[in-house]
């Protein structure tokens, strides 16, 4: 497969994945390439790309039960310094609300539950929609005009 | 992923190499341990030098290994956690769960008290 060569004025990068494990490094490399010649560190970068990881993941195993029939939906962007990344599967949907707290003590040392515990911590913002034409939608938001300035006006 | 087993001081070395990750390397972390902890080794020390990916299915085989190990009466502990999987145990506080070392002969030893 041919993927889409981004560059910094291409605009967003848009596609549709089948619902294999093996397409989250494509993913993640599509974003590491968006990142590129753009002032991110390297320590923010591999964040972001965990957050991207565990996004596509929750798509494919939770949202479409890695029925390889159903596809999960991508877009990507930067907009005005700010990373957008949308990410939706052909799922039921789930209630973002009832996501356990994988700090608390009785699921401390569950196996499973910390996907979206990963993605707050490192991203800005991270919100959870049903989409329109079915399937959840996770939008993943990162500031990265924000990380600039932190780094040259340090508190 | 890859993985190698060896023995020194009681203690089986479990050296990982590569991604523990979803679909790839998750499944082959549970399997090796579960495979050490079924014939009777009690003492795991997990070398994590050559990780170089980790993601929450990860962490999560990790924590399932550390629980059956334990249950059994056994223990399992760390050795060399790269700095960004310690950072990914630190926030969700898993690091005060995992006894975790720098060192090999100081590991060794901790399995002797």
């Amino acid at each position: 497969m041919n993927a889409p060569q981004p560059s910094a004025k291409a605009g967003p990068i848009r596609m549709s994945l089948s619902s294999r494990f093996e397409n989250i490094e494509m993913v993640q490399h599509l974003c590491s390439r968006l990142l590129e010649g753009r002032d991110v560190p390297e320590e923010t970068r591999h964040w972001i790309l965990m957050a991207v990881r565990e996004a596509v993941a929750n798509a494919i195993k939770h949202g479409n039960g890695q029925d390889l029939s159903k596809h999960v939906h991508l877009e990507m962007d930067v907009v005005a310094d700010t990373l957008v990344i949308s990410i939706r599967d052909e799922g039921g949907g789930f209630d973002p609300s009832r996501v356990e707290d994988p700090l608390a003590p009785e699921n401390r040392l569950k196996t499973s539950g910390r996907g979206i515990f990963y993605m707050k911590t490192f991203m800005d913002d991270v919100r959870f929609r049903r989409h329109a034409s079915g399937g959840m939608e996770i939008v993943l938001k990162k500031n990265l005009g924000a990380i600039k300035e932190k780094e040259e006006n340090p508190a | 992923m890859k993985t190698n087993v060896r023995e020194a001081g009681g203690v089986q070395i479990v050296e990982l190499k590569g991604k523990i990750t979803i679909g790839s390397g998750d499944v082959q972390l549970r399997e090796t341990i579960n495979k050490l902890v079924d014939s009777g080794k009690k003492h795991i020390l997990v070398d994590m030098k050559d990780v170089t990916t980790i993601d929450s299915s990860g962490i999560g085989e990790l924590v399932g290994c550390y629980t059956s190990v334990t249950n059994k009466g056994g223990k399992l502990k760390l050795l060399h956690l790269p700095p960004k999987i310690n950072d990914v145990l630190t926030v969700t506080q898993l690091i005060t769960v995992f006894d975790v070392y720098e060192a090999e002969t100081e590991a060794l030893s901790s399995f002797k008290g």
